[in-house]
């Protein structure tokens, strides 16, 4: 399955549009700037210091976190996906981001029992991905583990979903007994926010992402093997275990570690490896990655571009935008196609 | 003396050429988990000459699948001995096995989305880099196994659009492309008409003949694998009987194969008929 022209023709598209849209995200905000300024900008020769200000202390670090995160979680969906040979696998859906939420829940919550030096410490961004990613991974885990013994695709859909409600009531309980200001705290991160992202944050962000694509692409032909299911994978010479090992370890530290920092995000895991499956038409995972990274950063631009509200000073959660975008896409997707597949 | 000598060389020449794929010895296979173990069949003896066409048959919930699952090493057996090409199968890892051995799996394969061509490349994996990129020897082995399997017209058809027999010859072109001496099918003829049944189970006997492999599928479809097949497995609740269909018959085979009182086994046809 080598790479065929067509698939050259359609990423040569996807970076073209990728990087128009990140000069369209960066020149629209609550102050318009010319897109000619954010390119001179970006080269490092800008005329205008307050724009030039504005743009690698606000707007250039939103659009990379942008990338990154659009990019990773549509990778962890397409991997879900394959995984749990199910279409309406996302890290969403399966109660990933509700396992994310637990750990940085008990982080950001549980820290205000440990007061003083402690607390500040276990609040630093290295910690917050550890629990973050931490949490996914211990979902999937348990998820991995029931599929093992329930072979029904639909009752993984269920049981990801009550993991979402146990963990969801978990976190209640732990904001029931903490104050105001660590609740408002996780409150805040919980609605999701590319912005307000530190330098340091997003070369954590970076690091997870470039872990997990490497696990994803290295783990490919096997993803490609598990397209035909787990016995016939084996009987091709498969190691399945370590294999699918290294698949949940790659999901993880992408959907945990980007869920740590912008919050539980859904719809571009589930929507974007469909909608990407619309424009090429190969189930290879060598092109899917690729394809679906970039179609997910483009996605999460589109949605943060729509959620900073151009023209005013208002800025929506990044959560409501891609849910606004995404449902009525799986909806579409549906109801033109009757079935999803992968 | 001349004669003798001839027949003796023959003899041995046949012996080279009928080399022995699978071997059975005192096997027992069933489940087993910590707290108790269910023995399916015991003392299960044949062994498969190469190029040979051998069809599984038995009632419902006798254990065909049982069998299969544990001649392709996806359920480890109970004791007694197992062999593939005089080795193990133990003693065989993933990749080694995978290059003896295919199957075709009552499962479908989890992706509809894939094409024929995508599907059948599949079965290169165990020959190709960690990238799975297909040389020309790759590519040439693929498109004989789709002329094999007289699928080069729809190769670049999805398999959600196939019908069911045409699916049944896409998963025959994997296993073939698969490359490997012996292939190992479970009840490819379900849910196909007559017409597919025989089209399946015909292509079946040309691959033993031309191609020179060794097949072993089970079946519900007793009469044509009486007509077609070289040697059969007949499972009844007492034994496993081995022999080729012919002599089977002679020997009441399948006359126990099924309780008396519905069907019945006419020798002189080769057929079930209802009483």
């Amino acid at each position: 399955m080598m790479l065929q022209k067509i698939h050259v023709r359609f990423f040569i598209l996807l970076s073209l549009l990728l990087v128009v849209l990140v000069c369209v995200n960066i020149s629209l905000g609550s102050v318009d700037i010319p897109a000619l300024e954010v390119f001179n900008s970006i080269v490092g020769a800008s005329s205008k210091s307050s724009w030039d200000f504005i743009i690698t202390n606000y707007r250039l670090p939103k659009a990379i976190t942008a990338i990154i995160a659009g990019g990773g979680l549509a990778i962890s969906g397409l991997l879900m996906q394959t995984l749990f040979r199910n279409p309406l696998a996302g890290p969403f859906v399966l109660g990933l981001s509700s396992g994310a939420s637990l750990g940085v829940a008990i982080l950001i919550l549980g820290a205000g029992a440990i007061s003083g030096v402690f607390s500040s410490f276990l609040l630093g961004p290295w910690s917050l991905v550890i629990a973050s990613a931490l949490g996914s991974f211990i979902v999937l885990l348990a998820l991995l583990a029931v599929t093992l013994k329930v072979k029904d695709t639909m009752a993984i859909l269920i049981i990801g979903l009550m993991f979402g409600s146990l963990t969801g009531a978990v976190v209640a309980v732990l904001s029931y007994f903490s104050d105001a200001e660590q609740l408002q705290q996780f409150v805040f991160w919980s609605f999701g926010s590319l912005g307000n992202q530190t330098w340091q944050g997003i070369v954590i962000i970076s690091l997870c992402f470039f872990i997990g694509l490497l696990l994803s692409v290295y783990s490919a032909k096997s993803l490609n093997a598990l397209l035909l299911g787990e016995n016939y994978a084996k009987s091709m010479g498969l190691k399945i275990k370590k294999n699918m090992l290294v698949i949940i370890l790659a999901t993880s530290i992408l959907a945990g570690g980007i869920t740590a920092f912008v919050g539980p995000i859904a719809f571009i895991g589930l929507a974007v490896p469909h909608l990407t499956r619309q424009f090429i038409k190969t189930s290879n995972h060598f092109v899917l990655i690729p394809a679906v990274a970039l179609s997910g950063a483009i996605l999460m631009l589109v949605c943060d571009t729509i959620a900073q509200l151009p023209g005013t000073v208002y800025t929506l959660p990044i959560n409501a935008i891609t849910s606004l975008v995404g449902a009525p896409v799986v909806i579409w997707l549906l109801v033109r196609k009757r079935k999803l597949i992968f | 003396m001349v004669i003798g000598a001839q027949k003796k060389t023959y003899f041995l020449m046949d012996n080279l050429s009928q080399h022995t794929v699978i071997k059975c010895q005192d096997l027992s296979i069933g489940y087993q988990n910590k707290k108790k173990t269910s023995v399916i069949a015991s003392t299960i003896n044949f062994s498969i000459t190469q190029g040979t066409l051998v069809a599984l048959v038995g009632s419902n919930g006798i254990g065909k699948s049982t069998l299969l699952k544990s001649l392709t090493a996806m359920l480890p057996t109970l004791s007694g001995s197992l062999q593939i090409d005089a080795t193990e199968i133990t003693a065989y890892s993933a990749l080694a096995l995978s290059n003896k051995l295919s199957v075709v799996l009552t499962e479908a394969p989890a992706s509809k989305n894939l094409t024929v061509l995508e599907l059948v490349s599949l079965g290169r994996q165990p020959h190709t880099n960690w990238m799975g990129s297909l040389t020309q020897n790759d590519k040439d082995i693929i498109q004989q196994a789709l002329e094999d399997t007289d699928l080069a017209s729809l190769k670049d058809k999805s398999c959600f659009k196939l019908s069911d027999g045409q699916l049944q010859r896409v998963y025959i072109a994997r296993a073939l492309a698969q490359d490997t001496p012996l292939i190992i099918l479970d009840e490819p003829t379900t849910h196909l008409d007559l017409y597919h049944r025989a089209a399946i189970v015909k292509l079946l006997k040309k691959l033993t003949v031309e191609k020179n492999k060794t097949i072993l599928f089970s079946t519900h479809e007793i009469d044509l694998a009486i007509q077609i097949s070289d040697k059969m497995l007949v499972m009844t609740p007492q034994n496993i009987a081995f022999d080729s269909p012919c002599n089977l018959i002679k020997q009441g085979s399948f006359d126990v194969l099924f309780p008396n009182e519905i069907v019945v086994f006419d020798k002189k046809t080769g057929r079930f008929s209802v009483t």
